[in-house]
């Protein structure tokens, strides 16, 4: 397809073409800045646009091209969600707090696609802190999906899935709690996948709940993602967490046969709650998997339904420990005129962080104050190694387990934000694989009522190689990936 | 569980966080309903259940104790919001 536009090739394409020298890492940089500049007013997926610094970062691509240096990535645009510290830039986290914080420093993910010679298009919008499910909850204002424009991306990755959805770069990194990657793949139609916990580094990504966050990618196909996951994955003694084992090639990996493939299909995840237009989508793809040569059955993971309200004490636990950091004395946002250190604290905080932060600080308070820890915290902790079982259980029986990424397409702006419960069982898919610590990838499939649907494919630790062959597979025998939103009208 | 207002007001303080008295309200209807949504967990027997510390299990890394870090106090303090002398400035504690 000689006439296909350059936001709609694949990395491989893309880089292939850049090797060639059709054109150079420099004008493909400048096709992005120019469709950022033309379409980002309608989505408000980027916070930060760092145009001189990714034209700076294209013309050292074009050199290393020029020297036959370059690597698989070079030269192509990416975008970083901005709770990843990036040096010399603005790192707002979504939050007032962070309005006027330029980070000293870049994380280890930022580093590692720096030196792969990705130019860094700019950062992308999030909800505050990581907490949410619809990037509402950024101070910078909600991102739109580039699907349709009154409805949410998703969240709290929002910015990266729309802006990968629509073209606004080659791919993104997220990160992913209790569903932050999968989740606004889902909703915007694109491939997100979401590591083991520790495959990539946690250091200069700032902390919401330690021992859930993990950093990923968002790409047009699997093989994409694969390409960029590559280059990000990885022990870093930095972060104190890191897992100190070998990245395999996932690229190798990708055309693996998966003929007899055993497909786990958990029960739980098609019950009573799952939208009828999204379940036909998602047993549309399993049945293309069944013709792929793959086997299904029914599993049981008894625990999962568990995974929300465990989730809403172990993060916010987590996250009142963390961001009490922000105090308003070494960085961040400071209030006018503090009467003492107290007033200091209190009106620092109240005035940096939005709604949604504050409720999760005061939750977690609550649940590790004097008296309630077992009660909450430790019965957490208990319920967190059941769900773990569960898996663990399934993975003597499959070789993956497969279901909705959501239990609904992306729904209307305003919809749930008055009602913190209603928004946080939007996640009740995808949060038990966090608490295991386990990889999950979620990838469009066919849409309902025009709006993407995402089938989350859940693995064993360290799978992500295989997760990837097995989205690539169905990817190379259809065409859902491929559909691309129409911004250029209206 | 419920929490009410002087719930609330308890939880800020220890969270260090001012609230309006409109804003107390809200939080004791939102924080109650969140906590109702927690207690689906008292439905689960867990006794004897080892609590999970770490989603793999692993054990905490330990490292030489020797300095790898730069001093890097002057970049660090460019942005604070304010400072002297290499210190950070905070109302006085001390009389």
């Amino acid at each position: 397809m000689p006439d296909q536009p350059l936001h709609d090739r694949s990395v491989c394409a893309l880089g292939a073409a850049l090797r060639a020298r059709e054109f150079s890492a420099r004008e493909l940089t400048e096709h992005y800045l120019s469709r950022i500049e033309q379409l980002d007013a309608k989505l408000n997926a980027y916070i930060t646009v760092t145009a001189e610094l990714a034209l700076a970062a294209a013309e050292r691509a074009d050199q290393q091209l020029a020297a036959s240096t370059a690597g698989p990535l070079t030269g192509l645009p990416i975008a970083h969600k901005d709770i990843f510290c990036t040096n010399g830039v603005k790192t707002s986290c979504g939050s007032r707090m962070l309005d006027n914080f330029v980070a000293p420093y870049n994380a280890t993910v930022v580093e590692r696609l720096q030196a792969a010679g990705m130019p860094m298009l700019g950062k992308t919008n999030m909800d505050e802190f990581a907490m949410g499910s619809s990037n509402e909850t950024s101070f910078f204002g909600p991102v739109h999906n580039p699907w349709d424009l009154e409805r949410v991306p998703g969240g709290s990755s929002g910015g990266s899935a729309a802006a990968v959805a629509a073209g606004l770069c080659v791919a993104a990194t997220g990160t992913d709690t209790g569903g932050s990657i999968r989740q606004p793949a889902a909703f915007c139609g694109v491939t997100g996948i979401k590591p083991t916990y520790g495959r990539c580094s946690r250091w200069g990504m700032i902390a919401f709940a330690s021992s859930l966050d993990q950093a990923g990618v968002f790409a047009r196909s699997a093989a994409d993602a694969a390409l960029v996951l590559q280059a990000m994955a990885g022990f870093d003694e930095r972060d104190s967490t890191s897992a100190n084992s070998t990245v395999p090639n996932y690229a190798a990996q990708l055309d693996d046969e998966i003929a007899g493939l055993k497909i786990g299909l958990p029960k739980e995840y098609f019950g009573e709650g799952l939208d009828s237009a999204v379940a036909t989508s998602i047993e549309a793809a399993i049945k293309e998997y069944e013709a792929l040569g793959a086997s299904v059955r029914e599993i049981s993971l008894p625990n999962a339904p568990l995974s929300v309200p465990v989730y809403y004490v172990v993060a916010p636990a987590e996250c009142s420990s963390n961001l009490a950091r922000f105090d308003g004395v070494r960085y961040g946002h400071r209030c006018e005129a503090p009467k003492d250190l107290e007033d200091l604290y209190k009106r620092s905080r109240a005035e940096g962080f939005g709604a949604e932060v504050k409720r999760r600080i005061m939750i977690g308070t609550y649940v590790l104050s004097a008296g309630y820890y077992d009660a909450y915290y430790l019965k957490a902790q208990q319920l967190r190694h059941l769900i773990s079982d569960d898996f663990r259980r399934a993975f003597e029986q499959v070789d993956v387990i497969m279901g909705p990424t959501t239990p609904s397409t992306a729904f209307v702006l305003g919809a749930k934000s008055n009602d913190p419960v209603a928004m946080y069982l939007n996640d009740i898919y995808t949060i038990a694989t966090n608490l295991a610590g386990l990889p999950g990838l979620s990838i469009p499939v066919a849409p309902a009522d025009g709006m993407p649907v995402g089938l989350q494919l859940i693995g064993d630790v360290f799978q992500e190689g295989r997760l990837l062959n097995i989205a690539h597979r169905l990817q190379q025998a259809t065409d859902w990936h491929r559909a691309m939103p129409n911004l250029t009208t209206a | 569980m419920a929490l009410d207002t002087s719930d609330v007001a308890k939880i800020a303080h220890l969270a260090r966080l001012a609230i309006s008295d409109v804003e107390r309200d809200h939080f004791s209807t939102e924080l109650s309903s969140i906590l109702n949504l927690v207690e689906q967990m008292s439905a689960i027997d867990t006794t004897g259940v080892e609590p999970m510390a770490h989603p793999l299990h692993m054990a905490q890394r330990l490292r030489p104790d020797q300095v790898t870090e730069r001093e890097n106090r002057d970049q660090f303090q460019q942005i604070a919001p304010q400072t002297e002398d290499g210190l950070y400035l905070v109302p006085k504690v001390i009389e």
